[in-house]
This record gives C-alpha cells, structure tokens and sequence, in this order.
C-alpha cells in the first residue's frame, strides 16, 4: 500500500514526534515542528500521536493514493480538495490536491496506520542535516512512493465504520488545530536567557517592545528575526552551553535566532532569552513576513501555560476517540 | 561538568528525557508530562548525584583511538599551520599525534566533538575565511582543541589529517564515535593504511 507525490510542493518531510535522548552526542530530537497539530492529525485518523506524518510548509503537494485511505490534514489552512482538521475516507487512485496554506505554515497529513518507513534511532522524523530518516533523509520529490502499512485499506475502512457521526466519506465534525495563530503579532512567552543580563539596556527594552519579522532565511533549524540590531554592554567571550527548543540566541551580527525542531544541541553565543515551551508550535506556524511580540514571563507562569495547552490538547484527543468508539 | 552529567545520566530518572553537558553548563531536558516543580527537581537531581559521589575522572568516558593520514592530500591547512607556528610540518603531526584528549563538549553537529588537550604550542586562530566544504573526517585545531569533522560541512578550522573512521552512523547501535568525557588519542597513519 503507497501513496504516491506526484508534485511535491515546498519542504515536505516524514515527521513524527522526535528521537529523543541522543542530545549528549549532538543530536537534537527533531520531529514535527507542531507536535500539537501532528498528534491531532493522527488522532483523527485513529493512530497514536507519535505516528509518522507528512509535514507540509506553506505549498502543499499533489498526491494519488493507491488504495482506500483513511486522512486528516491538520494544522495550517490549506486549500484542499478535502476538508481540513477532519477524518475523510479517501477512494483508491483520488488525487489530494493541496495549495497555499491561507493562514499557518504548517499542516500534517496523517493516514491510517501511518506512513510505514524505516525508523532510525527510535523515530521516524527525518533529519535533514543529516540525511537519515524519513524517506532518504530528505524532503520528498516528485515521484516519491511513500509506504503505508500492509493492511491500510482494511485498517482504512474498520477505523471510517466506527466513527459515530458521519457524512459521506467524512464527518459532521472537526477538530481545530488549536496552535494556528488568530492574528498577528503572535506573542510569545519568553523566560530571560542566561545572558539576558549582559545585553545593554536599550537592547534588553527593544527586545520586548518590538514587533519582530520572521526573516526568509528561516528554516527547520532556525528562525530568524528582523528588527532592531540587539547589542550587550560587554562583548566579552561567552562559554558554549547547552540549547534548547525554543532557546533565543544573538549572534555578534546583533539579530535574534529562536532554535527549532532541528536545533544545535550546544552553542556559543549569547542567550537573551527562552520561549516558553507552550508557545513553540504557534511560532511554528508563523512563515517569513509572519510577526511575532515577546513577552516576558516567569517560570511559573510558563509551567502554568504547558500544563493549559497540554490539557487542551488531551481533552481533544479524548473526544475524537470518542468519536471512534474508545 | 562531565562527571555531575555522567552521575545525573546514571540514575535514569524517567523524568529526564536527555543530559547534556557543555563548557559552559549542563542541560536537564524534562519529559513535557512533567508536572511537577522543575527548579526543585533539577536541584534535588544534582544534589543526590553529588551525595552519591561524583565518578573520577579517570572513569569518565571511553577510551578512543582514532587513525589519522596527516598526507598533504588530506592536510590541505598543515603546511601554512607549520609556517604560522614556525615548526615544520612532521614536527606538527608529532604534537599533533602525542596528544592526550579530552571531549569537552559534543554540538555544532551530530557526532561533532570539541577535544581539549592540544599542545600549547600548536594553538592559533581559526582560518581568517572559512572553507565553504571541509570533508566528512577532516581533522583540525583552532586555539587549544582540535574536532574531527562529522560531515561534509564549511568550517573554519585549520584541517591537518584525516581519519577513515565514519565519526556518526544513525544506523550503528552507537551511533556516534564520540561521547562526553571521551579519552581520545591519534595514531599516524599511511594513505595506504587509509585506503584500505
């Protein structure tokens, strides 16, 4: 059972939740930039959140399926040819045709089962830097064949019989995608970073009261912003130290990286600041041009948002294996 | 750093999903079901690490022997590095090859090491422009470490050598070479040694 790419669109990739605890050697964990709208997606199709997933940024691909599958495609607004942020039962040879993503970056599209290539190191996420995982270790192209597992269809069609209240191939019901940001600018929590200190203080205000651009550069590893140049009141050398998802680093060309998915483990210059880890899949959803507000916070309060939005999240989950019948 | 990340590391706690030391400090990566007070746990992790002893440092990491051509071919830095350092070129792969290391921290890419260590007197800066691709096993010094080059990647070290050895392999069961705190010793080798 496969599913073929027959215009691949930008940056598409196997994305599941990450292969963790291999950070002490340098590599990061990796995996969907939104695990929020990943694990949704694959709820709807009736996997476990951490299944593998096709990532989509801002162009979506043309893909044919070579039996009945079950999808979702979940996160950004995409013009489909399918309803968003729902389960649909799709005929064997249907061409999915995905455009422009109308609002959000990113979107998963999960299929029952999930997408059935070899995991490395205990995921299935590709990494791009390094050239393993997914499919070859790289973005998908045209004529990519993509493994579903060997029962799909069966699995397709057992998983669409159970759902509750349907419609056609799909349901009268939906699950939004919960990270997709309702206006911008976008704000961001943000813990001060170990260094937040040593930048002066024009710099350590500009920082919070700015409205930032993602710049074009930005990528899986990284985001860029565009503002003010940031400068500290003493350049003196900085030990490397451990990174984070979300970590904000300022380079000496004085422009703010946020470290995603596909981040360095370690790194030398100078922290100002960390993004609260609930607002990290909402900044994932943001493209070049998308804007973004910091707001400093206090570890309380960024412990208190995680514990909100995973909540949010769970009660989701919970209702769409409801809807199946769990 | 090495030896509270290793005793941290050995306890397993399920909430810690990775340890990861650097120079400059060391990172608890909780588990996101984690609901508990980080700042207390984190501390209460270091502090029984401490009360059950740290490791010495002779049983920190692993020993490590790495083979490397120092051939011109492999060498494209080494002998502007022996002009800069006013030695000649052998006199720079002895220091080079005599050297006992350390890894002092693993980042920048996956597998790639920073080894304190190096000799004193082969400490210089970095190359004044960075070469745009530095082969996979490239390796090089700048101030008083030297790194093996994981992948094919740009860089800015001064390259001397080369090894065989494949430094990251997603598919080995160890997938890197390098670990924390590693013992790491070079072996001179031939290019015919390298080729084979």
């Amino acid at each position: 059972m496969t599913m073929r790419v027959l215009r691949p669109g930008l940056l598409m990739t196997v994305q599941d939740l990450g292969r963790h605890g291999h950070q002490h050697v340098g590599l990061c964990p990796g995996g969907a930039m939104d695990p929020i709208a990943a694990s949704l997606a694959n709820a709807l199709v009736g996997n476990e959140p951490g299944e593998a997933a096709l990532e989509l940024t801002v162009l979506g691909p043309d893909l044919e399926l070579e039996r009945d599958t079950l999808v979702a495609l979940c996160g950004a607004e995409f013009e489909a040819n399918l309803p968003l942020n729902r389960p649909v039962l799709l005929k064997a040879g249907t061409r999915l045709g995905i455009g422009r993503a109308a609002r959000g970056a990113r979107a998963y599209l999960a299929v029952a089962g999930g997408i059935a290539v070899e995991p490395v190191l205990g995921s299935r996420s590709t990494y791009l830097p390094g050239g393993f995982g997914g499919l070859g270790g790289r973005t998908l192209r045209r004529g990519d064949i993509l493994p579903l597992v060997q029962d799909s269809r069966d699995l397709s069609r057992e998983r669409f019989g159970r759902l509750k209240r349907k419609s056609g191939n799909t349901v009268r019901w939906s699950a939004p995608p919960q990270t997709v940001p309702e206006h911008e600018p976008v704000v961001l929590h943000v813990l001060d970073g170990q260094h937040f200190p040593s930048f002066d203080v024009a710099s350590q205000r500009a920082f919070s009261d700015s409205v930032w651009k993602i710049g074009p550069e930005s990528n899986r590893m990284g985001f860029r912003f565009e503002g003010p140049k940031l400068a500290r009141a003493e350049d003196d050398e900085i030990l490397s130290g451990p990174t984070c998802l979300g970590t904000v680093q300022v380079p000496s060309n004085g422009t703010p990286i946020a470290l995603m998915a596909d981040h360095q483990t370690t790194g030398g210059y100078p922290k100002i600041a960390e993004i609260a880890s609930a607002d990290v899949a909402r900044l994932a959803q943001l493209g070049p041009g998308g804007t973004v507000h910091f707001a400093r916070c206090t570890l309380d309060t960024a412990v208190e948002l995680r514990r909100h939005i995973l909540e949010r999240l769970e009660t989701a989950l919970r209702g769409i294996a409801w809807e199946y019948g769990n | 750093m090495q030896r509270l990340a290793l005793a941290v590391y050995a306890r397993k706690e399920p909430e810690l999903r990775d340890v990861v030391p650097a120079l400059g400090g060391l990172a608890l990566h909780f588990h996101p079901q984690f609901t508990g007070d980080l700042v207390q746990f984190a501390l209460s992790v270091v502090q029984r690490a401490l009360e059950d002893g740290l490791p010495p440092p002779a049983e920190v990491g692993r020993e490590v022997e790495v083979p490397v051509c120092y051939a011109a071919k492999f060498a494209p830095d080494l002998a502007e590095v022996a002009r800069r350092l006013k030695l000649e070129p052998e006199e720079v792969v002895r220091r080079h090859a005599a050297g006992e290391y350390r890894v002092l921290m693993i980042g920048f890419a996956p597998g790639h090491a920073y080894m304190g260590g190096l000799h004193p007197s082969l400490a210089l800066s970095r190359r004044a422009t960075p070469r745009p691709e530095v082969p996979a096993g490239s390796v090089a010094i700048a101030n008083e470490q030297t790194v093996v080059y994981p992948y094919a990647i740009s860089g800015g070290w001064n390259v001397i050598g080369r090894t065989p050895l494949v430094i990251f392999d997603a598919a080995r069961e160890e997938p890197s070479l390098f670990g924390p705190g590693d013992r790491v010793r070079f072996r001179a080798i031939t290019e015919e040694e390298f080729l084979k």
